[in-house]
């Protein structure tokens, strides 16, 4: 997003060459091979536990994905020690949770955001952009124990899959709140300007033009606080029970997801749970991935504008 | 506006794939079409159609589930979903009437508690006393793993001191006074206690409390408090000590199945037993009844010297309604654990490393359920 | 990279008073649709504000009854007996894993997110930069679970010779000792490694954004002065950087206090009679960790409470964590005025 670039090393031919005057000493010239070893090394480091999660994963689970009941059968009726059966109740699951959560949480952060950008002025604009970052902040077991505390102990209801998406909302407005407001504050105001010009009034304007035109980045961001929520654990833990039949009422019973049906299946020790263990983190991973690659091509899309 | 519908498309995307799973189904249809439907017409009028909810201890729950597979084969329309969350979980949700029975590993409380009576508390519930019925004997194995011993047996004073942390090494004198034989390693004991609250460690605790009382100070509780590092769950502890030449743990005799760890023999004071389902049957046949009529809750007698019997075990209940608020969902439950009493699925738990009931609690138990209403 | 890490590039740009001078306010008065979503905007941010300070407000009244039955210091007490007749329950121990795991992570993670991001910013072939940005926000969507899981059964049995080389060299400081109880991939210092990945990702991308900012005259200015690269980059970039990079390690210090499922699976948790050790080669139990292992057993108010009053602490300790990164962040648009 930043307008300054990268020192482009050919623009600076003088750089390259003030060896030639003769300025450095062995010593500087060793310092500076030394760091530039040890950013390249540093980079390395940071690859090898991705390479390593990644390899494990798809050696251990790959398998388990190339068998088509996993994408078309549920685990009801099987049990841990027992092979087959497939994951599409934690897949639909974790899509369902992820959906409501979305068709929750993106029109609260995106009105949000709206009004940091176009409306907020002031001490409440600020305190409303505080609490984005504290939101933001919030471990997503805090946010699990508050619904729960709230959900639970307090109106006496019971643990829900409705109620894991309230403490996802909670995660993912913050997310979309942040990312519109940054596609918002992109849209130029001689668009805000000329629409005002032609008398079209100030709700119209946000609605017609401005969110439109960010509307790309904001899809990106929506997309990257999705694919934040569907991997966290705690709340599910803590609200969200697994089962292993497919079950899709939100307002009754359990509703499995992957990351608990990772968490039971680690909770067997036997082979077969131990492969679908791999074999659901190996899905969660790549439903997440496609999610931030979808977001991430969108978002290289919208920088057309700027 | 390219950018637009990209963005739109996007969104679509995701609406579709969350249609499509749609389509992907339980295995029901194909479960009933394999299996013989006409020999299973006798059992028939057993069976429901609906679903079932059950949460509670995580001691029974391969038991459950195994048992919920079997009884799911023969009716494909019921469907009984076990939620292994605890036993002070399951028994809280079937007090908040979250779920229709609980699993649990000691029987409801008749003492106060927190300023609540949990068998009060749940005859209030249910408006009808609330019956425990002891459905699957865990065994409790001394799981360990130490390099070169296949073979080993404990006292329960040695055992608590090996969990005290008061014996820290395998070739302990005191370890090989009882082991005549077995070669022991100096390897360091390395202790795994489960750091969750669990059954397990009450009815464990409970055992050395009962048999080497002078070794074991503290009082039994679903919390560990003797030596050792914590693991969360069964897997957990089980993993540790998979990992760890020396270590040693009491856990469910399936998970040191699983696991392939060692099993100690236990010697009461009339030779050492090994877990095995005789031995264990043994046991929970001379144990006490403590509920009256209906209410099977059971006291088993840790210190036991009968030859032959296991001493370390938990027996697991179903907590039910004896007379429930919604008829069909009582007739329901009676299905399902008529079932899980019969002789055919406690022998397919008994695979999977659970005792089947001895003959005398069975029919006890066979009573009860056709008391439920 | 915000969605990431839920941060804004925009807080790092100064940006006058921070608003945008137009807001046509006199195209906005009066008119129906204008109040309406006018006022739904200004609705959501207010429910945002009412949404935090519930969350404040639920676990206090939740947390209360029981901290005023609690027989022990909630502050500096070791025990954890939350429930019985005799509540007794502090939080010393949970403070302790939480904090050294964190900082453990941090003393990781920031060196390696800083090298990292001046990698990608300074030094990385123009065709290896963008994807190898890609590459290490990945990282990020990895779940903590399956960090977790990964740690415990794949990475795990590697970190014993580490900790064993550690503890020949240095062991004889006590922070440093290791006995082989808890084993090594079960102890606070494997945690701390699997959190220092967890976090590396927030702390590079962020760290990459303000080292990206840094005005291209000062880096040519440092250049033509004859500094070596690594000189331009000690005098130029890293100062210009550095209060960015500060709220990048306090928003991922954020994140790693309360990171959950990878610190659960992993931490052996300690007896009750155990000693207090200060070797990060011990066991113990995040706040995080506490929570969630003993999540199925919250069956009264009593007890429910002790793990709320947990959650409570935790959340305030973040919230200053996260408050004191953004006042770090607001400092620097002030300076860069």
């Amino acid at each position: 997003m930043s307008t300054l670039s990268t020192v482009d090393e050919s623009a600076l031919p003088a750089a390259r060459t003030n060896d030639d005057f003769g300025g450095k000493s062995g010593g500087r010239a060793f310092c500076d091979q030394a760091a530039r070893v040890v950013m390249w090394v540093a980079f390395v480091v940071a690859l090898i536990p991705l390479v390593w999660i990644l390899g494990a994963t798809l050696l251990k689970g790959g398998h388990m994905l190339l068998d088509i009941d996993w994408w078309t059968k549920s685990q009801s009726g099987i049990t841990a020690r027992r092979e087959g059966g497939g994951a599409v109740h934690a897949i639909q699951g974790t899509l369902i949770q992820a959906l409501v959560t979305a068709l929750i949480s993106v029109p609260i952060g995106v009105l949000t955001a709206v009004y940091l950008v176009e409306y907020g002025r002031g001490r409440l604009a600020k305190a409303v952009s505080f609490m984005v970052d504290i939101l933001t902040g919030i471990p997503s077991i805090v946010a699990a124990l508050f619904i729960y505390a709230m959900w639970v102990t307090t109106f006496g209801l019971q643990r829900l899959p409705i109620a894991v998406c309230l403490a996802l909302t909670m995660l993912m407005i913050p997310t979309v709140v942040r990312s519109t407001e940054e596609m918002l504050k992109l849209v130029p105001n001689e668009l805000r300007e000329a629409s005002y010009a032609l008398g079209v009034p100030k709700w119209k304007t946000i609605l017609r033009i401005v969110i439109p035109t960010s509307f790309s980045g904001i899809i990106t961001g929506i997309l990257l606080g999705l694919a934040r929520v569907m991997g966290e654990t705690a709340p599910l833990i803590i609200l969200g029970p697994y089962t292993a039949v497919i079950a899709t009422n939100l307002f009754d019973g359990l509703m499995p997801t992957l990351p608990t049906m990772i968490y039971q299946n680690y909770t067997e020790n036997l082979q077969p749970a131990i492969d679908r263990t791999w074999g659901a983190a190996l899905t969660l991973i790549l439903i997440i991935f496609v999610l931030n690659i979808a977001g991430r091509l969108i978002g290289r899309f919208s920088k057309v504008k700027n | 506006m390219k950018i637009q519908r990209l963005g739109a498309m996007a969104s679509l995307a995701l609406v579709g794939s969350i249609a499509l799973t749609a389509c992907g189904s339980d295995n029901t249809g194909e479960t009933t079409s394999s299996g013989d439907t006409t020999a299973n017409s006798s059992a028939a009028s057993d069976c429901f159609e609906g679903t079932l909810n059950a949460e509670g201890s995580s001691a029974q729950k391969n038991a459950f589930e195994e048992v919920a597979s079997g009884f799911k084969a023969k009716c494909s329309g019921a469907t009984v979903n076990y939620n292994p969350s605890g036993s002070g979980a399951g028994i809280k949700q079937f007090i908040g009437g979250q779920v229709d029975f609980a699993g649990s590993d000691s029987a409801l409380k008749t003492v106060e508690k927190d300023g609540k009576i949990e068998a009060k508390e749940a005859e209030t519930a249910c408006g009808s006393p609330a019956w425990n019925i002891p459905m699957v004997t865990g065994p409790i194995a001394v799981a360990y793993n130490v390099k070169g011993v296949d073979k080993l047996t404990l006292t329960p004073a040695v055992a608590a001191d090996i969990f005290q942390g008061k014996i820290t090494t395998w070739n302990d004198p005191k370890i090989a006074a009882i082991n005549s034989g077995v070669t022991l390693p100096a390897t360091a004991i390395k202790v795994f206690f489960r750091s969750d609250e669990s059954g397990t460690t009450e009815n464990f605790t409970k055992y050395l409390k009962a048999a080497a009382e002078a070794n074991w100070p503290g009082e039994p509780a679903k919390t560990w408090d003797g030596k050792g590092e914590g693991k969360a769950k069964s897997a957990g502890v089980a993993e540790g000590v998979k990992s760890t030449d020396g270590g040693i743990t009491y856990v469910e005799w399936s998970y040191a199945k699983d696991n392939n760890l060692g099993v100690a023999a236990i010697d009461n004071g009339a030779g050492a037993v090994e877990l095995n389902s005789e031995s264990v049957g043994k046991a929970v046949a001379t144990a006490e009844q403590t509920g009256t009529g209906n209410d099977l809750a059971l006291k088993l007698d840790y210190a036991t010297k009968e030859p032959g019997a296991y001493p370390i075990n938990l027996v697991t209940y179903e907590i039910v309604c004896s007379k429930g608020k919604d008829a069909d969902k009582q007739k329901n439950i009676k299905a399902f654990l008529k079932y899980f009493a019969s002789e055919e699925a406690q022998k397919t738990i008994e695979e999977i490393g659970y005792a089947p009931l001895p003959a005398e609690v069975q029919t006890k138990v066979a009573t009860a359920i056709d008391a439920i209403s | 990279m915000s969605s990431i890490t839920g941060h804004s590039a925009i807080d790092e740009l100064p940006s006058g008073d921070g608003r945008p001078p137009l807001d046509a306010d006199k195209a906005g008065t009066g008119r129906l649709g204008d109040r309406i979503f006018g006022g739904l905007a200004t609705g959501s941010g207010i429910f945002v504000i009412v949404l935090v300070s519930l969350v404040g407000v639920f676990l206090v009244i939740q947390a209360v009854p029981s901290l005023l039955n609690n027989n022990a210091n909630f502050l500096t007490s070791r025990e954890w007996v939350p429930s019985g007749a005799d509540p007794r329950f502090g939080i010393v121990d949970l403070l302790w894993a939480t904090v050294i795991t964190s900082i453990l992570a941090m003393a990781i993670a920031v060196p390696l997110g800083v090298s990292v991001a001046l990698f990608i910013t300074q030094y990385a072939p123009a065709w290896l930069s963008k994807p190898a940005a890609t590459l290490v926000d990945l990282l990020a969507a990895v779940p903590s679970i399956v960090y977790g899981f990964w740690g415990l059964s794949v990475a795990g049995q590697y970190f014993d010779s580490v900790a064993k080389a550690i503890d020949a060299v240095l062991g004889w400081i006590p922070v440093f000792e290791f006995n082989g109880s808890p084993i090594a991939k079960s102890t606070l210092a494997f945690a701390g490694v699997i959190l220092a990945i967890m976090i590396l990702p927030i702390v590079t991308a962020i760290s990459r954004e303000v080292f990206a900012q840094v005005p291209t005259a000062h880096k040519e200015a440092a250049l033509a002065l004859g500094a070596t690269k690594w000189e331009m980059i000690r005098t130029a970039v890293l100062p210009f950087g550095k209060p960015g990079v500060i709220s990048a390690a306090m928003l991922g210090l954020g994140r790693a206090l309360g990171e959950t499922l990878a610190v659960t699976m992993l931490l052996s948790a300690l007896n009750a009679s155990a000693a207090f050790s200060l070797s990060i080669f011990g066991g113990g139990e995040t706040f995080a960790s506490r929570i969630a292992n003993d999540a199925g057993e919250f069956d009264s108010a009593q007890k429910t409470g002790a793990y709320i009053a947990a959650g409570l602490v935790l959340f305030i300790l973040t919230f200053i964590v996260n408050a004191a990164a953004r006042v770090v962040i607001e400092r620097r648009k002030a300076f860069s005025e």
